[in-house]
């Protein structure tokens, strides 16, 4: 049953992610590769949307999953899985949660997650890196494409605005313009 | 809105539903981006929380799953009343990004057979990368340093990239590792 793959599959996102920003991409690549929901470029695609759209990535990105895979109670489901155990854990928390800040449990556990979750954001960024720049697998024939070497170069160009702290919606809307440039003109 | 709480449950739980609903719309990037305007909405605006509780909610989000987003809002919500509290300011912020994906997505399957479309999200998925890479550099740079914490964050990322080990299970070992690392150090000071 596809609702219920999806709810549970969320379910385990939402239960294992510790941290803001992108600490739940690793988890969306692996569930969204096991599951062939989507292909990682469409992935990658989707991070630009949900940059410029408002709301948190867990939300927007379950929404995106589950109405892909299953239309709206695609997207319910998904979202639901994702939002349940957070919200089960800080109602549980919210009357005693001194005693949980302070619990030495709690916080050597999250001494081994914060780094864990460098560490598996740095192999979600080499999994990215591969799906943008050698969308067809590696090979030697790769380096003869033009393609490979252009979005290379619009990758250099980014980073240096993004470390510039140039707002990301701007830089989205350059490497788009960047895009359409060398696709009509050099591909 | 000077009375701290709100005469009726029903009420309550429309505000709640309402406020948060507003902040969903209204934060762009989501996580930490969003705490500026919960403190303003619901310390400054509705003193459902204080100036204290917002500090408590960022700790709290940061030691449990799942978004921010939705730790504050369940936190905020049970505070001001109860569970039926919490469930009006958890779905007032995640209506706003349903709504709006649910339109975009259908969109973008639509646009996504012209060339234009095409040729820009070739552009785009290299600019994606290099925002993650810049995101995930501010994670470092926060991060607990020393020994351990770099040697368990290597862990994770040979386990998964190099050898394609489950996520969940390095998380589960990661979680471990740094139990039973921090219970021997608390015993190493004790003595």
């Amino acid at each position: 049953m596809i609702l219920l793959e999806l709810f549970w599959s969320f379910f385990k996102i939402g239960l294992f992610t510790f941290g803001g920003g992108y600490a739940m991409l690793p988890l969306i690549q692996a569930a969204v590769a096991e599951h062939a929901w989507i292909p990682g470029e469409e992935l990658i695609n989707f991070i630009a949307v949900s940059e410029s759209t408002p709301g948190a990535f867990a939300i927007n990105i379950s929404t995106y999953v589950g109405t892909t895979v299953a239309g709206i109670p695609g997207a319910a489901c998904a979202t639901l899985g994702v939002v349940l155990p957070s919200f089960i854990i800080i109602l549980l928390v919210s009357h005693f949660y001194k005693k949980f800040r302070e619990s030495r449990v709690v916080s050597g556990v999250m001494s081994g997650l914060k780094p864990a979750v460098i560490g598996l954001i740095a192999a979600a960024i080499v999994r990215m890196g591969q799906a943008v720049f050698f969308p067809d697998g590696v090979t030697a024939a790769v380096l003869k494409e033009l393609s490979t070497w252009i979005s290379l170069g619009i990758f250099l160009l980014m980073a240096v605005l993004a470390f510039r702290k140039v707002h990301p919606i701007l830089l989205i809307c350059i490497s788009a313009v960047l895009g359409i440039g060398a696709g009509y003109l050099l591909l | 809105m000077k009375e701290a709480r709100p005469v009726s449950w029903g009420r309550a739980c429309l505000q709640l539903l309402y406020t948060f609903f507003k902040i969903g719309l209204f934060t762009f990037g989501g996580g930490y981006a969003m705490i500026p305007l919960i403190q303003r909405e619901t310390v400054e605006g509705r003193h459902w929380i204080t100036e204290e509780d917002i500090l408590e909610v960022v700790a709290i989000a940061e030691s449990t799953p799942g978004p921010i987003a939705i730790n504050a809002a369940t936190f905020v919500g049970t505070r001001v009343a109860g569970v039926p509290g919490a469930a009006c300011a958890t779905l007032g912020v995640v209506l706003p990004s349903f709504i709006i994906i649910l339109i975009i997505a259908r969109l973008l399957r639509h646009f996504a057979q012209y060339r234009v479309v095409q040729h820009a999200f070739f552009g785009i998925r290299a600019g994606v990368l290099a925002l993650v890479l810049r995101a995930w550099w501010t994670m470092f740079r926060k991060c607990p340093r020393g020994v351990i914490p770099y040697a368990v964050a290597a862990g994770a990322f040979l386990l998964t990239a190099v050898l394609g080990v489950n996520v969940l299970l390095v998380i589960l070992c990661c979680a471990l590792v740094g139990l039973i690392s921090s219970a021997l150090l608390a015993g190493r000071t004790k003595r």
